[in-house]
């Protein structure tokens, strides 16, 4: 038992509901809070962090139930990366939504808390049956994120983000029942241990289950062909949601990497890798998909909507070959390209903003104010999402590449990755030089001057890619290390055993 | 018993996805209804079916399975307060689309539509 777990958990959780009597408080009071709160969420997840970095599995059972029967946090180094990377993202995207964006609706801040209070629970839950509520959770708060600031544009998109979400819940629930109708639990390390018994007609029925599941995943990965619902709703949602969405796919991601290294792994007998074999053509596609997007788009959200899918696309791909190295390349991946993402989503809206009526459309405008510091930013956040070194998603790219075995998924896996960051370069550089360089004669309404929280939040999202490359040992240390506790699922089983009751009680 | 309740899932979720397939929003959100509640039975039923039995070992004979009836508690709750979401969002589309559509529209440009509202309305 360790307390510190439900830490993610309970500071968003109280700062919101804080949130929620407050909406009628001054905003700077609101900001404040709201923004203390996400320091003291960073805090509690360096902490946990360290806590994981010992290879060891932290438990927290609800209400001192022994596991199976009661519900499980369970935190190991996959969790804490996900959390850490999830607050940092967060305290960004919050900064930069005190800057102005957060004005509109008075319940935009809890909504925000709640949403990172159901992306942690999710990454630390040890039970199925708690994923879909912890889903559950980031999707209401999520709902109600993509539709604020207002307009017409963001109702349909909104719906069919809601409706979608809602048919991929009632896929989750059928799955999970037909899963607990055969093994009679939900919680994964229990999972882990009985389905490798199953045997006869259970056997189709797991199967089944299994493979609904990964339709769930794949929807919130936003995996080919469940994908098409993101360049919209992404691209119209207001900056700072769309940057904090950048790692809503990236719950997908992780959900099918717990679920189906540690339940249908290698040592699932029958059913072990289920599904793997279609995960890598599809995460191909995907990929694929996501370039020509990106190519077509004619505004610059909509091209990091689409640079969304092809971060997806690339991370599923390593995922799907499951070798050690391919997953720890995977996660460094996630790591530099959520960030970038994110920070490219804020730039987006910084030049937006700077352009008068142009908008963030690639189009020629008149010379927009700011244009330096901008440009260097949108360079360097482009770099690194297209893969040039220096910057981390080289380096991300490249132990990717190199994770691969030789033979037709090597030859597959190469061609595509390399082909399509060739057309992302040609994406952003035609994205660039258009809506930096080729300026025409005219005049812009005065804009609003940068502001410090918004400049200062998009740069260091964007910086945190030379970051990446700078630390790179340790990250990569700490994702190799990260991968093989996930292919010893063993740690992971011995939660079953341990002792939550002290015996003298 | 099984039978009846096994051909009751399928007809709930048959009507669900059909109604699902339609292009207004108001048979997409009955038809997300349905399937929740096709969904809730299927829970429902993964803790087998049995009549007279009780959730608690010791009070009965035969006992059914407890664990099935929390989730499907858990998956009403949620499933009402997305339903009663949808619902809102829909009438917010049709508020602002003037079209229940749930592309907001049927699919012609502005100009076609405009020209058809002139024809009926005489304009």
């Amino acid at each position: 038992m360790n307390h510190w777990l439900t830490a993610p958990i309970l500071i968003p959780l109280l700062g919101g509901i804080l949130q929620v009597f407050m909406g009628y408080a001054p905003i700077s009071l609101r900001r404040t809070i709201a923004i203390a709160t996400t320091v003291l969420l960073l805090v509690s997840t360096i902490v946990l962090l360290v806590l994981a970095s010992d290879d060891g599995y932290r438990l927290y059972a609800f209400g001192n139930w022994q596991p199976p029967f009661g519900i499980v946090l369970v935190l190991d180094r996959l969790a804490a990366l996900m959390l850490i990377l999830t607050a940092i993202l967060a305290l960004f995207c919050h900064l930069f939504a005190i800057g102005g964006a957060d004005e509109g609706n008075r319940q935009f801040h809890a909504l925000f808390l709640f949403q990172l209070m159901g992306l942690n629970i999710a990454f630390l839950t040890g039970d199925l049956f708690n994923l879909f509520v912890a889903f559950e959770v980031l999707l209401i708060a999520s709902y109600g994120l993509l539709m604020h600031g207002g307009g017409t544009a963001r109702t349909v998109p909104g719906l069919h983000y809601v409706v979608l979400n809602l048919i991929g819940s009632a896929v989750f629930l059928i799955s999970v029942g037909m899963i607990y109708s055969v093994t009679g639990t939900l919680n994964m390390a229990d999972l882990a241990v009985k389905i490798p018994r199953i045997q006869g007609e259970s056997l189709n029925l797991v199967k089944a289950g299994g493979m609904m599941l990964l339709v769930v995943f794949a929807l919130k990965a936003a995996l080919i062909p469940l994908c098409f619902w993101l360049p919209k709703a992404y691209a119209k949602a207001t900056a700072p949601v769309a940057a904090l969405f950048a790692v809503m796919t990236k719950v997908g991601i992780y959900a099918i990497l717990r679920v189906y290294l540690l339940v249908f792994g290698d040592d699932a007998g029958e059913l072990a890798n289920l599904g793997m074999d279609w995960l890598f053509p599809l995460a191909l596609i995907t990929l694929t998909m996501g370039v020509i997007g990106a190519l077509g788009a004619d505004n610059l959200k909509t091209l990091v909507a689409w640079q969304v899918i092809i971060s997806v696309g690339t991370l599923l791909a390593p995922i799907a070959l499951g070798s050690e190295a391919g997953i720890s390349a995977a996660l460094f991946y996630l790591l530099s390209t959520t960030w970038t993402v994110a920070g490219l989503f804020l730039v987006a809206e910084l030049v937006a903003n700077q352009r008068g009526t142009a908008g963030d459309r690639i189009i020629t405008a008149p010379k927009m104010r700011n244009r330096t510091f901008l440009s260097v930013l949108f360079l360097i956040g482009a770099v690194a999402a297209a893969g040039l070194p220096p910057l981390s998603g080289f380096f991300a790219k490249l132990l990717i590449l190199k994770s691969t075995t030789p033979g037709p998924e090597m030859a597959w896996l190469w061609s595509v990755i390399l082909i399509g960051s060739f057309f992302t370069v040609i994406a952003y550089s035609r994205a660039g030089s258009i809506v930096f360089w080729r300026t025409v004669e005219g005049h812009i309404e005065k804009p609003e001057p940068l502001g410090g929280n918004v400049s200062v939040a998009a740069g260091a999202l964007v910086a945190l890619s030379v970051i990446i490359v700078a630390l790179a040992g340790p990250i990569s240390d700490y994702t190799d290390a990260t991968a093989a506790q996930l292919f010893n699922p063993d740690g992971y089983l011995q939660i079953l055993e341990a002792p939550v009751v002290s015996e003298d009680k | 018993m099984e039978l009846l309740f096994a051909l009751t899932i399928g007809v709930l979720t048959s009507s669900g996805v059909y109604l699902l397939l339609r292009a207004r929003t108001f048979p997409v959100v009955v038809g997300l209804t349905l399937l929740s509640y096709a969904v809730n039975l299927f829970l429902f039923s993964t803790g087998r079916l049995a009549t007279g039995g009780q959730p608690i070992i010791g009070s009965t004979a035969s006992y059914s399975d407890p664990l099935p009836q929390a989730l499907v508690l858990t998956a009403i709750v949620i499933g009402f307060a997305m339903t009663a979401f949808v619902v809102v969002l829909s009438l917010r589309n049709l508020a602002d689309n003037d079209d229940d559509h749930v592309d907001g529209h049927q699919g012609e440009d502005n100009e076609t539509q405009l020209t058809r509202e002139k024809e009926v309305t005489g304009k």
